[in-house]
């Protein structure tokens, strides 16, 4: 049976995936702070936002709603959306 | 990690968060085949797009289609042709639903009591002469009288290479008839000769664009970094061309790997089915293409790209806000 996920392991999950996915440099999932604005301090744009959901959706199986996009400012917020809708969890 | 904050100070970040929510998504409406002129280098006729479709006539088909593209997530619909203008009742069908920026050749006024805020950008292909030789008249002379101080017009100057040297007399022009004007340049789609651009040309008039917004910078809405990426098609170490343009029609676009692209941008034909490949010909040897529009948007969708440094991140911005400032989501 799998194990409940923690909101520190998918908080560290999500920052690894976005470290991953947008290349970014003189980062690890440890010392990205997880309440750093994706948009106004990452420079994250849509197209950025779509390809990190597409990975989130297949590694923690949940469906993300494009409208919910905006919502999904921080790595904390992303992490807290994905332990309402990961499968493990509910 | 490079932040944002940590590469702006507080004047530019105040810029950078006006610009940083709001995710334009533009598609682009051929309105109709027709025109009411036809100008040589016109990448609609040269290419046979008037004929790649029919035109759909059933004004309830234009606004159940139109329903459908909101649903899709449109926010700015451009619309181009054909000339728009002669269809008024279509064009009335976007402007009710969504932010509207009309193309024209500026022959027939916009009534601005159907469409009073409605963007109008009217194509200007040169002076006098060059308006004559391409377009066989000069159209300024009727596009800056119907449109004479109207606060949400502005001229899309298509620069040549026989304006080089010649651009400060249109621009002043343009500003006397109290409007604005955007740079571009041609792209020669027919071969019309001497409008080719040869070595040496683009970066003289690079120059002289810079020079233009220095010295009338309450008519000319551009920004430097925009004069040099579409005179080098050079972008940070990358080159324009068809593997790293945005503005593919998303449904048609199969390149692998995917390069920054305009999130669900289409170009529809004016059957309301038939998509185009791209927002110019698809005749057009990316290359060599100078779409302005399609430079613009290369920038915008290469946000992270540009935060290597302050310099890069306030090219950006400035590039961002004036395409917003074209479209009407900033203020002049």
């Amino acid at each position: 049976m799998q194990q409940e996920l923690t909101l520190q392991e998918v908080v560290e999950g999500v920052a690894q995936i976005i470290i991953d996915e947008l290349k970014l440099e003189d980062v690890t999932p440890q010392t990205f702070d997880p309440d750093l604005d994706l948009v106004d301090e990452v420079g994250v744009d849509s197209m950025d936002l779509a390809t990190v959901a597409l990975v989130l959706q297949d590694e923690y199986g949940i469906a993300i709603d494009e409208d919910d996009y905006p919502k999904l400012k921080t790595i904390h917020l992303i992490a807290e959306y994905v332990l309402q809708r990961a499968p493990v969890n509910n | 990690m490079k932040t944002v904050s940590s590469l702006l100070d507080s004047h530019w970040y105040e810029r950078y968060k006006r610009i940083s929510t709001l995710n334009i998504r533009s598609s682009i409406y051929d309105v109709t085949n027709r025109c009411n002129l036809r100008c040589k280098g016109c990448f609609f006729f040269s290419s046979g797009e008037d004929k790649a479709a029919g035109e759909e006539t059933d004004l309830a088909k234009w606004t159940a289609f139109l329903d459908a593209e909101k649903q899709r997530g449109v926010n700015l619909a451009i619309l181009i042709g054909g000339e728009p203008t002669l269809c008024l009742d279509r064009v009335e069908q976007f402007y009710r639903r969504m932010p509207t920026y009309c193309a024209t050749n500026g022959l027939i006024k916009v009534p601005r009591d159907r469409f009073p805020d409605m963007m109008v950008g009217i194509s200007l292909w040169g002076d006098e002469e060059d308006e004559k030789r391409l377009r066989g008249k000069n159209t300024f002379l009727v596009s800056s009288k119907n449109y004479e101080g109207d606060p949400h017009t502005y001229y899309l100057y298509t620069i040549t290479p026989k304006q080089i040297g010649r651009t400060e007399k249109v621009i002043r022009k343009i500003g006397d008839a109290g409007l604005k004007v955007h740079m571009q340049l041609l792209s020669n789609d027919e071969g019309v000769n001497g409008f080719s651009w040869r070595d040496g040309e683009l970066s003289d008039l690079c120059t002289e664009m810079d020079e233009m917004l220095d010295a009338y910078p309450d008519t000319v809405i551009s920004s430097k970094y925009y004069h040099k990426v579409i005179t080098t098609g050079r972008m940070l170490d990358r080159t324009f061309g068809w593997q790293e343009c945005p503005s593919v029609t998303e449904p048609l676009d199969t390149r692998n790997p995917q390069p920054r692209r305009l999130i669900r941008f289409i170009r529809w034909a004016s059957d309301l089915q038939t998509m185009h490949r791209c927002c110019t010909s698809a005749t057009r040897d990316c290359a060599t293409c100078k779409d302005g529009a399609a430079h613009m948007s290369w920038i915008m969708v290469n946000k992270r790209a540009h935060m290597r440094s302050s310099e890069d991140l306030q090219n950006w911005i400035e590039v961002y806000e004036m395409f917003a400032k074209l479209y009407q989501f900033l203020p002049w």
